[in-house]
């Protein structure tokens, strides 16, 4: 499977993103995200970026005020992971420009859709930028 | 900042973030949801454009964790939007808020299909997305062909096919089938050829869930995939865009040399060569440098690079090297690496032989045991756990018992069982086991699980040296002021069995051992007392000649407890002080506990089971499992004791007894589960957790009738739903009986189930629903479904069973089998041995009831689907009710009857306690479905109810039987019942059953509208004054 799911979560708790690649209820996300997000916010810098739940991994990273945290099956490279993030991150940097909070919040549609073209079924699918952004800008282009 | 292209949806979210608290943001989201519910009802349509925007709105609440429950339609609808935007939008807010299994999913796939065929390639990737996150078994069916087809298309550009790559493993994942081997592996051989990197990440991932399942069809990938890891070594041809902080594709290199780790193993040496020779330029050419991101990427390949090599089993030197570098790891300052380091370090214990080298680095790994991070704890301990033998042992176990006191909660568990997994495995010489496991006990009693003091009884019971000296130190353990309460357990359970061994040192007579014990009594708990009761029986009949002194003060002990409220102590008292009584005799009945038979550790169970999580193991993991479980003890299944299994008490129908050589276990899962799912394991995943648990539990000694009461006890608690439903799939001939362990074994079970095929639906509430009505689905899994349809005639009926074969392949070894309680007569026809694909077959059954009884027909029936056999039994709903006609009786008739059966055995009164509160009408209904016909106005008291049926069987003529249930509007718990029939078994077992039916019917098997056929209310012109009569009568 490798990747579960993926949240954007700032550091007062609130999901700004979420995207699950295994079928959980509503009542189970939160459960969830309230532990995990628990889990993370306490951690401090000298702290590794890996932090073990049930029988996953969290892989996470932040951000000024935002903490991306992506779960992983146990076998997964974790480092690979991490890096994953950050290629997220310089992806939203280039489209937004120096992203923030605020962009990922209200324009919700356009992280979805950037990472609809990084991740799908728990696989990564593509990893350049190019390609990444080329049906987003198609789009801006045409509306 | 720009906003979005939909205003709406931005005020939105912005109220949403203005929002100053919880409260006020539920009641923000609760007026949208109105709003957004009434805009999709209104009459005139929504244009695209509003739908997209309220579809967003939806998926938004959805995020922050409110319940979505309308509109599903509407994302749905809007994949089949002419534009871009909006279909984009329905894809994607489909994919976040249905799950596989939604029924608008269904509608939606003529649509998918018509995109993916189509030919706008912008289309055809939103739509492979999808079925690629969300597809289940039907898109696999009907969608399989097309998407291979994109995948391999040449005139496909790369934007689709690496989606088509992605999608096909999710199809494939939902049903294997759909791939089919020979031709495919050639095909995915061609794919791996790929320049474009995009398509190559995504056809690697396919690769790797391929091999996972069989490499042996895909060997000519194997050189491929060396080819890829080459190309991106040596940086040939690897676009700039691919490039990260300088290093070509990071996550290809890292997803290829996984795949590799699929393969056993590689005999070509040319390519073993080449690959070799780039696994050490990366095992030697990554430096540290300073910049995070590039550092992160470089060492990501090295890891896997690490494991690559690992799995290889390359030569001496290479994995030193490999040691090395791993021992430098987890030295670092940098935590990400030192979390890596001591992981890695764990992996390549279980492979390699390499352990002299690491325990060079165990001062190393002692000190992460302490950091500050609790991930890099865990690891330290995983490792030390790991490396541990019969050289280090000693060490490392006492470091873990002094970290024990300083380590925080959540890991305390894990590190108290991992030390007594240690202690016993390893154990120098059997007394210093002792003495870790007691200092396990005393630094974290709460973290102490049951299994770990009763493994430390069963070595002291079985080495005869040891006694002495546990004894003694339980003794010792008992003077400290404020002992844990397991301590206190263990303590009183060596104490009553070996402190007459101690008798001459100072402190240890029997009445000084006995006073120290009894001084805990007011601490403990219920479950402990009865242990404790078992001492003080087992010092009595150690201490001879008898002190007459101290038999007063234990028997008033004994007396006091005869009326205790917790059935477990009051019998113990009772049966001790009867026994105790006895003089001589006891010395026969309270003996020793003879020695345990040798058995794996349940310790060791636990923590093997705690492994197994993930469907696709890494070749690694499950060559480690395999060395595991050599080392293991040989298991011996038996019950500790051998002491029959009985029937739980909460077991909703009597199962009919087996001929005595039938299996054990067979009875023992029907009584558990209410039809078992049995699968057949090629390799048993041994689950023997009753032997453990309940072995030092029964403390009388040989089998008594103590033992047999406990045995019951631990059934009764299967009553447990959903518990009970796990329990239902156990591999055969296992003892699985502990609640306290169901997690446990879910994991092991869920495992199977994974592996096999699990049964859809309920098979406990299917049965149910047929007790009521009679035709509907028995059972049903993933390959076949049964149906059954039934006719009933007075004593006789005629049963069909449909079985249907879901697959497209046939369903072989078919089997059925009857076990026919005593009272029923039943001839089955014959059964073919094979179903064709998709085909139905249906086998008739008679039967014929001979006389009253509860029990139930079951239907053992199995199948071969692949290779995996499927074996299930069911009960056949064939129960009691069925014999019943619903008659409606006069007033007159009815006290008539009433009083001519005048008391026991021929009418039967029952107070009936922790009833299912019914309504009256309910229990009406319920009735009247289970053809008993409820007479209104018969009883004068409103609160109560009168019911009249007809029984027919063979060897009784038709019979009358007559039923008053009194209940209490205040305590819908209880009620009284009486049954009155013309025969003794009659009323007994009406009775029973209707008990049976009142105390735990399931929800699922509420009776629908109850509509009895003839059930009619008496004519009320016929009853002169019916209050007075019954009232007279009653």
């Amino acid at each position: 499977m490798g990747i579960r799911f993926i949240l954007m979560v700032n550091k007062q708790g609130q999901t700004r993103l979420a995207q699950y690649y295994e079928w959980l209820t509503l009542e189970e996300r939160r459960a969830l995200e309230g532990e995990i997000v628990r889990k993370c916010l306490a951690r401090n810098d000298q702290q590794c970026s890996f932090v073990e739940h049930r029988n996953y991994k969290i892989v996470y990273r932040r951000y000024a005020s935002l903490f991306f945290l992506v779960g992983v099956d146990n076998d997964e490279n974790e480092l690979a992971i991490l890096e994953f993030i950050h290629l997220l991150v310089e992806t939203m940097d280039r489209h937004f420009g120096n992203v923030c909070e605020l962009d990922i919040m209200f324009h919700l549609e356009k992280a979805h859709f950037m990472l609809e073209e990084m991740v799908m079924n728990g696989c990564i699918v593509e990893t350049s930028k190019c390609n990444i952004l080329s049906p987003i800008q198609l789009m801006d282009k045409t509306s | 900042m720009a906003l979005s292209g939909m205003r709406g949806l931005s005020v939105f979210i912005s109220d949403i973030r203005n929002c100053p608290n919880k409260e006020q943001e539920r009641l923000r989201v609760d007026k949208e949801l109105g709003n957004i519910r009434t805009r999709f009802k209104s009459e005139k349509g929504l244009t695209h454009y509003e739908k997209k925007k309220y579809v967003w709105k939806m998926l938004y609440i959805h995020m922050l964790g409110y319940d979505v429950d309308f509109g599903h339609m509407e994302a749905v609808s809007l994949i089949s939007a002419p534009k871009y935007p909006e279909k984009q939008v329905g894809y994607i807010v489909t994919s976040s808020l249905l799950n596989e299994n939604h029924d608008f999913l269904r509608l939606a796939i003529n649509t998918v299909r018509n995109d993916i065929i189509g030919r706008n390639e912008t289309f055809q990737c939103l739509a492979l997305t999808m079925v690629g996150n969300i597809g289940g078994r039907e898109f696999s069916e009907s969608l399989a062909p097309d998407v291979q087809k994109l995948l391999i298309s040449s005139s496909c550009r790369p934007l689709v096919r690496k989606k088509a790559a992605l999608c096909l493993l999710r199809l494939y994942r939902k049903n294997p089938d759909v791939v089919n081997i020979d031709g495919w592996a050639d095909r995915m051989a061609q794919l791996l050829d790929e320049r474009d990197l995009g398509v190559l990440t995504s056809s690697t991932s396919l690769l790797v869930a391929l091999v996972s399942n069989n490499h042996e069809a895909y060997w000519s990938c194997l050189p491929k995939c060396v080819k890829i890891l080459e190309r991106l070594a040596r940086n040939q041809d690897i676009p700039q865009e691919y490039t990260y902080y300088g290093i070509p594709s990071p996550w290809l290199q890292v997803k290829a040399m996984r795949a590799l780790q699929y393969f056993p193993t590689i005999e070509d040496p040319n390519i073993r060569r080449s690959l070799f020779e780039v696994l050490q330029r990366i095992l030697m050419g990554t430096d540290v440098v300073k910049n995070v991101n590039k550092n992160n990427a470089s060492h990501a390949v090295l890891f896997e690079a690490l494991a690559l090599v690992m799995h290889l089993d390359a030569e001496k030197e290479m994995m030193s090297q490999c040691v090395a570098l791993l021992g430098k790891f987890i030295a670092v300052r940098e935590p990400n690496i030192r979390y890596l380091g001591l992981e890695n370090m764990s992996r390549m214990l279980m492979v390699t032989d390499v352990h002299d080298s690491i325990k060079r680095h165990q001062a190393q790994i002692i000190t992460s045991l302490k950091d500050p991070d609790i991930s890099i704890r865990r690891r330290a301990l995983d490792l030390l756990y790991g490396m541990c033998d019969v050289s280090n042992a000693k060490d490392i176990v006492e470091e873990l018992l002094q970290y024990l006191s300083a380590a925080d909660f959540a890991m305390r568990e894990e590190l108290s069982l991992k030390a007594a997994i240690l202690a016993e495995k390893f154990a120098p010489d059997l007394s210093w086991y002792v003495d870790v496991i007691l200092q396990l006990i005393d630094k974290a009693g709460d973290f102490v699980s049951d299994d770990i003091w009763f493994r430390v009884v069963q070595f002291v019971t079985n080495n005869e040296d040891l006694q002495p000296y546990a004894a003694a130190k339980a003794r010792e353990y008992l003077d400290k002021p404020a002992i844990h309460e397991t301590m206190v357990k263990v303590s009183a359970y060596l104490l009553g069995e070996y402190s007459h061994l101690l008798a001459r040192r100072p402190g240890c007579s029997p009445k000084e051992i006995f006073s120290v014990i009894h001084e805990k009594l007011p601490t403990v708990s219920t479950t402990t007392i009865p242990i404790l009761l078992s001492t003080y029986a087992k010092i009595l009949m150690h201490t001879q000649p008898a002190d007459p002194e101290l038999q007063k003060i234990v028997w008033a002990i004994f007396n006091k407890y005869e009326s205790c409220i917790d059935v477990e102590i009051q019998q113990r008292a009772v049966e001790y002080f009867a026994l105790s009584k006895k003089g001589a005799a006891l010395m026969d009945i309270l003996a020793e506990m003879p020695k345990f038979p040798e058995r794996q550790s349940a310790l060791l169970k636990k923590a093997e089971d705690a492994e197994v999580d993930s469907a696709e193991q890494s070749a690694i993991k499950l060559r480690a499992q395999q060395q595991m479980s050599n080392a293991l003890v040989v298991t011996d299944q038996r019950p500790a004791n051998g002491a029959p299994q009985t029937v739980g008490e909460l077991s909703l129908v009597k199962i009919p007894s087996m001929s005595g050589d039938q299996h054990a276990s067979t009875d023992q899962g029907l009584s558990q589960a209410n039809g078992t799912l049995t699968t057949v394991d090629p390799q048993p995943a041994s689950v023997d957790l009753l032997g453990d648990l309940l072995g030092p539990l029964a403390i009388e000694g040989p089998p008594g009738a103590a033992v047999q009461f406990e045995l019951n006890a631990v059934s009764g608690l299967e009553g447990v739903p959903s518990s009970a439903d796990y329990a239902a799939i156990v591999p055969v001939g296992e003892q699985t009986n502990t609640v306290q362990l169901m997690n446990l074994l879910e994991h092991v079970l869920m495992y199977n189930a994974m592996l096999f095929k699990q049964p859809i639906g309920n098979i406990n509430e299917r049965f149910y629903a047929l007790c009521l009505k009679d035709s509907g689905v028995l059972y049903e899994d993933p390959n076949i479904q049964i149906g059954i349809k039934a006719e009933w005639r007075a004593h006789q009926g005629r049963l069909v069973l449909f079985l249907g074969n879901k697959n497209t392949s046939p369903l072989v070894s078919v089997q059925a089998l009857i076990l026919p309680p005593v009272h029923l007569k039943i001839e089955l026809s014959l059964v073919p041995e094979t179903i064709p694909p998709r085909a139905q077959v249906q086998c008739p059954l008679e039967l014929m009831n001979l006389h009253p009884s509860r029990d139930v027909a079951v239907l053992e029936f199995s199948y071969k689907f692949g290779t995996n056999m499927v074996n299930v039994k069911l009960r056949l709903p064939a129960v009691l009710n069925k014999f019943l006609q619903p008659i409606s009786v006069s007033a007159e008739e009815f006290f008539l009857q009433w009083r001519s059966l005048s008391g026991p055995p021929l009418k039967l009164q029952e107070v009936v306690r922790g009833v299912k509160p019914l309504s009256l009408t309910e229990m009406t209904s319920l009735f009247n479905s289970f053809r008993l016909t409820v007479c209104p106005g018969l009883d004068p008291n409103p609160n109560n109810l009168v019911a009249s049926t007809t029984f027919y069987s063979e060897s009784t003529r038709p019979m009358l039987c007559l039923i008053r249930i009194e209940t209490d509007p205040a305590d819908l718990t209880q009620l009284r019942m009486t049954v009155a029939s013309g025969d003794p078994t009659l009323t007994f077992e009406l009775k029973e059953f209707i008990k049976e039916q009142l105390v735990s019917i399931p929800t699922a098997s509420r009776p629908p509208a109850p509509a009895p056929p003839a059930a009619q209310p008496t004519n009320p012109a016929a009853l002169t004054d019916p209050g007075a009569l019954l009232a007279g009568l009653l």
